[in-house]
């Protein structure tokens, strides 16, 4: 072994015996630094002869380069076991409970609200809204309830109090007012314009009252209302309307009926009844040999038409209306109507829905 | 409306089971709501025999008897007078239960003597009132074991349906049965009830004073009646509809209330003096047949003699004139009442009667003359007696209505193709008349509705009787699809606002309330409403009863509520109407929300939610419901019912309020029992201005810059008084295109700072453009932040 192979031994077993970064330079300067056994060595490379220099001066070189090596090797070990010895005093619990950020919750009348529009809005419905406050003409009258007749008397009215000029606002006992202001909006617009009656599809969400007060009548509550108005619309676009959706809300298939019955303002007058049974104090709804009533509706009265200026000749189509928190207690197996509007953080949480939760059809209309 | 299968059965020739006459009507739109059969209550009774009766060897009273049933000769205790051997009784076996008694039989030894069942009474049965003995069945023709409901005449299903207000001949039996027979369950027997020609004047001399309200009034007196107790089977059939039988002249007016839909009154003539006057109320008094007294309005139509007051017309009788035991000569009433004036009366006197539910719905106004003397044929039957004349005062409203039905209705109506004999057949069947089908000759028919139809008023009518006997399920069944094309937005941008508000706040971990619309009237007032226009007249509690003027009037009660039931910390909100008054355009959309802050202790330290907080979540809703949050300016003006010092609010304008956030008052946190502090807000969504799109969806292009982004910090000296934002916005507005924000974060007042000034710094940061600022431009900008800003705020730079 000749004295160089024995200085790189010597230095190398250095380099592996530094401990730290601090004693890694020192070695560094050793060997490589300007007073360096290596720089030494190269230093003396003047003195050589040619020849000498020829075979010397590129072994001498390669040293220096395996040596560089060496120690930046070294340097890697030496950081990521510093690194390794500083992390180790790092540890954190992480069992530790984090810094809470709940979420809130929709409540179960906002989103049935939104699954409502989403279904109708595929048929082409879109969304009208009318005043809470209502008078006797929106409320009653041109829904072909006159004056004093008695199927006023099962609408358990609200009445405001009684203004000088006698007249008496009530509040909307059900959302089929919102019917006439989008009929006479229309029957406007088509006199602006001097053209034909555009068509209406139209649904109107919303608050109504009823002076009634038990485990299943709040005295506010709310209703969907419907209406399709064209020149062709029949009584069996309405049955496969609501059939639709029905099996669309509730997400299976639903076995329906219709009814007759009776309400002023629609002729023929129709109620649908879904099926459902019950299974372990569960209600499921769909197949079932249980008739559940689920709606009201029908084919427009021609006294309403004719009430907003629609010639009932010409123009026809339907109606309908159906309760929101009714929809969401079944759907969703909430038991009691009061607590809906309790405002009970307990019971928001437990009914209520993720906001991203946004109902549409193409995940799927509550997932 | 009541009635049982054997009354239907009395009109209607059919061979249909109980199930399917119910589905029919359920079908043909009678709803209904329930059949009771009392047999099923009654299925473990039985007809048994007593063979011995012997006086019991340790009780007086009692016997020991053998009976023969069912189950084989059985030891039976009674204590029933008329137990003895021979006779056909009701058998209980032990196990049964008695509805009566309310007892499960068991083996049982009465005085040391066993007993295995029992022999029952009517009123343990709940079969009667009779609890004298057990029931004796009458002959000898009886089976062991035999069915009890049949052998007592109990086997008669009660159904119940809910009678639409359109539809007061289904408050008659027959003319249930009518509508049934057209559906197709049977047929329409004959009427057995004809006319009836009196022997004497009637001596009673009618007078109509109230022709609004009684246009007609038809009556006769039947001179020596025995008034007795009505048949067995008239009196089963009003028990069984849950009617008292109280003698055969009033049955009869209650049989044919419920038969005919037809009510009518008797009176004792001994008891009448002059003659009989419909005529409106003068302030009498008197007593009617609930036993009450009530006192008269000149808008109510009331039957009096010369002498008093008789009874509400079409609403309920007197006491005084009523029909007795003793009465011998009765006057019968057959009157046509109004519905408007009748149901008035009702309203003002709380009384609900058979005859009061009929006429306020209307009577037939063609069976006022045929109703009397179907009358008078009961009473004959029933009482004996002579008949005088019918008389008549007035005239009912002639019902004469012919409808033009174009046939092409039916399918235009309901998508059904029915032929012209499907249709003629359903509208006969209901009594409607005219030339149909006519052989096909004329598709636009003359259709003549029946007295009894005066519901029936257009062609859309007789579309729903077509569909509704043909039935509602075979009807075609069309998806409706929606217009080919673009869909134009169906949400209104309002719409489109509440949905992304609610989500928005809901992410941010509020939960959505809904609270009623209503509330106290004091809350209302607190939150500067409770106006008079918006007071319920009718409310349904005093805590309900005022439109609520802001949502947070619940909302704060709710946190009360909340934090009893130990949840403190809470973020609530509810998107919903307030009202300003009762106008159509006055109500408003609100998104309102409280939070209490009241974390949990956390192991790194407990952060409490503040005013600024709630500023936070006030302009993230803001964004997400698309306002120009940048743009807004922040007062300290806000509404009464918010902490002088600590809300805010924020315009678009001076005039424009888009929301308003801050603590509760204290005052009113007191006021309604709440503890503080309470944070909250109030937005208004309907303030933020429709966003001004053009150019369709386009983003247009992004504002980015490839040179560094640079900070400077600057702190002011200013008025203890100066908003912030003052100061924030004259440094943006230093340089609007080199600088990219501001950004203030220190406030500090206190040693080094004169007093009623206070420091604040900021930090400016600074987007070069085009190229790199020198530090020229640099201190140049500088030297603008500082001039505006000092100008704006009166303030210095500070040293």
């Amino acid at each position: 072994m000749d004295d160089t192979q024995k200085l790189e031994n010597e230095i190398a077993a250095a380099i592996g015996a530094a401990s730290d970064e601090a004693a890694l330079e020192a070695v560094r300067v050793d060997a490589l630094g300007k007073k360096g056994r290596v720089s030494l060595l190269m230093r003396g490379l003047g003195k050589m002869s040619p020849e000498e220099r020829q075979i010397a001066g590129p072994a001498l070189n390669a040293l220096k380069t395996r040596l560089n090596e060496l120690i930046a090797t070294r340097k890697d070990v030496l950081a990521e076991a510093a690194l390794n010895a500083r992390l180790e005093t790092e540890r954190l619990d992480m069992s530790l409970p984090a810094r809470a950020r709940t979420q809130g919750r929709i409540h179960p009348v906002s989103q049935v609200m939104d699954e409502v529009a989403v279904i109708f809005g595929d048929m082409g419905f879109a969304v009208a809204e009318g005043p809470d406050i209502e008078d006797d003409f929106h409320n009653f009258t041109a829904l072909n309830f006159p004056p004093g007749h008695p199927a006023r008397d099962q609408h358990d009215t609200f009445f405001l109090n009684e203004k000088e000029d006698g007249e008496q606002m009530v509040l909307r006992t059900h959302t089929s007012p919102v019917q006439i202001r989008t009929m006479v909006a229309a029957v406007e617009r088509a006199k602006k314009t001097g053209g034909d009656l555009e068509p209406i599809r139209i649904i109107a969400p919303g608050r109504t009252y009823r002076c009634d007060s038990d485990q299943t009548h709040t005295p506010m509550f709310h209703q969907v209302e419907g209406l399709v108005i064209d020149k062709e619309t029949h009584m069996g676009h309405l049955k496969g309307c609501l059939a639709d959706f029905a099996a669309t809300f509730f997400e299976t298939e639903v076995k329906t009926r219709f009814r007759p019955h009776h309400f002023p303002f629609t002729e023929p007058s129709a109620e649908m009844d879904i099926g459902y049974e019950r299974k372990d104090g569960q209600i499921l709804i769909g197949q079932g040999d249980q008739w559940m009533e689920i709606l009201g509706s029908g084919m427009v009265h021609p006294n309403v038409l004719t009430s907003v200026g629609i010639d009932p000749d010409v123009y026809q189509g339907f109606a309908f209306g159906m309760g929101i928190d009714r929809l969401a207690m079944l759907k969703y197996g909430i038991p009691d109507l009061r607590d809906f509007f309790a405002a009970d953080a307990r019971w928001l949480k437990h009914y209520g829905f993720s906001p991203l939760l946004q109902p549409n059809l193409a995940t799927g209309l509550s997932s | 409306m009541k009635f049982s299968l054997s009354w239907l059965k009395q009109h209607l020739d059919t061979d249909a089971s109980l199930t399917e006459i119910v589905d029919a009507m359920t079908m043909a739109g009678l709803e209904v709501e329930g059949v009771e059969n009392p047999a099923e209550k009654l299925a473990a009774f039985s007809v048994a025999k007593c063979l011995e009766a012997e006086k019991h060897p340790n009780a007086d009273r009692l016997r020991v008897c053998k009976v023969d049933t069912k189950d084989g000769i059985k030891q039976i205790v009674c204590g029933a007078p008329n137990a003895r051997a021979g006779i056909w009784v009701i058998y209980a076996p032990v196990g049964a239960y008695v509805p009566g008694i309310d007892v499960t039989l068991k083996k049982a030894k009465i005085r040391d003597v066993e007993s295995l069942g029992m022999m029952c009474s009517a009123r343990e049965m709940e079969a009667g009132d009779d609890h004298d003995g057990i029931i004796e069945l009458v002959g000898d023709d009886w089976e062991i074991g035999g069915d009890a409901a049949a052998a007592l005449g109990l086997n008669d299903p009660v159904i119940d349906f809910e009678v639409t207000p359109n539809r007061p001949d289904w408050l008659g039996v027959r003319g249930i049965a009518r509508d049934l027979a057209a559906a197709g369950l049977g047929t329409l027997k004959d009427d057995t009830f004809g006319t009836i020609k009196g022997s004497f004047d009637c001596p009673v001399e009618i007078e109509i004073d109230a022709p609004e309200a009684c246009p007609a009034f038809a009556g006769r007196v039947v001179r020596g009646v025995k008034n007795g107790p009505s048949p067995e089977w008239l009196q089963q059939q009003l028990i069984a509809i849950g009617l008292r039988p109280i003698s055969a002249l009033v049955d009869i007016t209650n049989f044919l209330s419920i038969d005919r839909a037809r009510p009518l009154h008797v009176y004792d003539m001994a008891k009448l003096s002059g003659s009989i006057c419909a005529r409106w109320g003068n302030g009498e008094n008197f007593e009617a047949l609930d036993g009450k007294d009530y006192d008269t309005t000149s808008d109510m139509c009331v039957i009096a003699d010369d002498e008093r007051v008789l009874g509400f017309g079409g609403v309920m009788g007197g006491t005084y004139s009523g029909c007795s035991e003793n009465t011998i000569d009765v006057f019968i009433e057959c009157a046509y009442f109004d519905p408007k004036i009748t149901r008035a009366t009702g309203r003002a006197t709380g009384i609900e009667s058979d005859a009061k539910y009929r006429f306020e719905r209307g009577v037939d106004p063609a069976y006022v003359e045929a109703g009397l003397d179907a009358a008078t044929q009961m009473v004959l039957d029933f009482c004996g007696g002579e008949a005088s004349h019918a008389t008549m005062t007035g005239t009912p409203p002639v019902f004469s209505r012919t409808i033009e039905f174009p046939l092409s209705e039916v399918k235009r109506l309901t998508g059904l193709d029915l032929g012209q004999d499907e249709i003629a057949n359903i509208l006969t069947g209901l009594g409607f008349s005219g030339d149909m089908p006519n052989n096909g000759n004329n598709d636009v028919w003359q259709v003549n509705v029946p007295s009894w139809r005066g519901d029936a008023v257009g062609k859309a009518d007789l579309v729903e009787e077509i569909a509704r006997i043909y039935g509602f399920d075979k009807l075609p069944q069309v998806s409706l699809r929606r217009a080919p094309g673009a869909v134009k937005p169906l949400a209104t941008p309002l719409q489109n606002r509440a949905r992304r508000g609610r989500r928005a706040l809901a992410g941010a971990g509020y939960l959505d309330a809904v609270t009623w619309s209503f509330c106290a009237r004091e809350d209302a007032a607190l939150f500067n409403g409770g106006g008079d226009e918006l007071v319920l007249a009718n409310p349904i509690s005093s805590e309900l009863d005022c439109m609520r003027p802001s949502a947070l009037v619940h909302l704060v009660r709710a946190a009360q509520r909340n934090a009893d039931r130990g949840v403190a910390d809470l973020a609530l909100m509810e998107i919903g109407p307030v009202y300003l008054s009762d106008g159509p355009n006055d109500q408003r959309l609100t998104l309102a929300g409280i939070v209490r802050s009241n974390p949990r202790r956390h192991w790194s330290g407990t952060c409490e939610r503040d005013v600024f907080d709630i500023k936070a979540d006030v302009q993230m809703a803001l964004e997400a419901m698309g306002a120009p949050v940048a743009n807004l300016q922040v007062s300290a003006e806000t509404s009464s019912y918010w902490h002088p010092g600590r809300s805010g609010a924020l315009r678009l304008g001076p005039k424009n309020l888009l929301a308003e956030f801050g603590e509760i008052h204290p005052g009113i946190l007191a006021k309604l029992g709440v503890d503080g502090p309470l944070l909250g807000f109030e937005v208004w969504p309907e303030a933020i201005p429709a966003s001004r799109a053009k150019g369709g969806r386009s983003k247009g292009a992004m504002d980015k810059s490839d040179l560094l982004p640079l900070a400077r910090d600057f702190a002011f000296v200013v008025d203890a008084a100066l908003p912030a934002e003052t100061l924030v916005r004259a440094a943006k507005g230093a340089d609007k295109a080199l600088i990219a924000d501001v950004n203030l974060f220190d406030v500090y007042a206190g040693k080094g700072v004169e007093d009623g000034k206070k420091s604040l710094a900021i930090e400016v940061i600074i987007q070069p453009r085009e190229a790199t600022l020198t530090d020229a431009q640099i201190e140049t900008l500088s030297k603008t932040i500082i001039t505006k800003v000092e100008k704006a705020t009166g303030g210095v730079l500070r040293g």
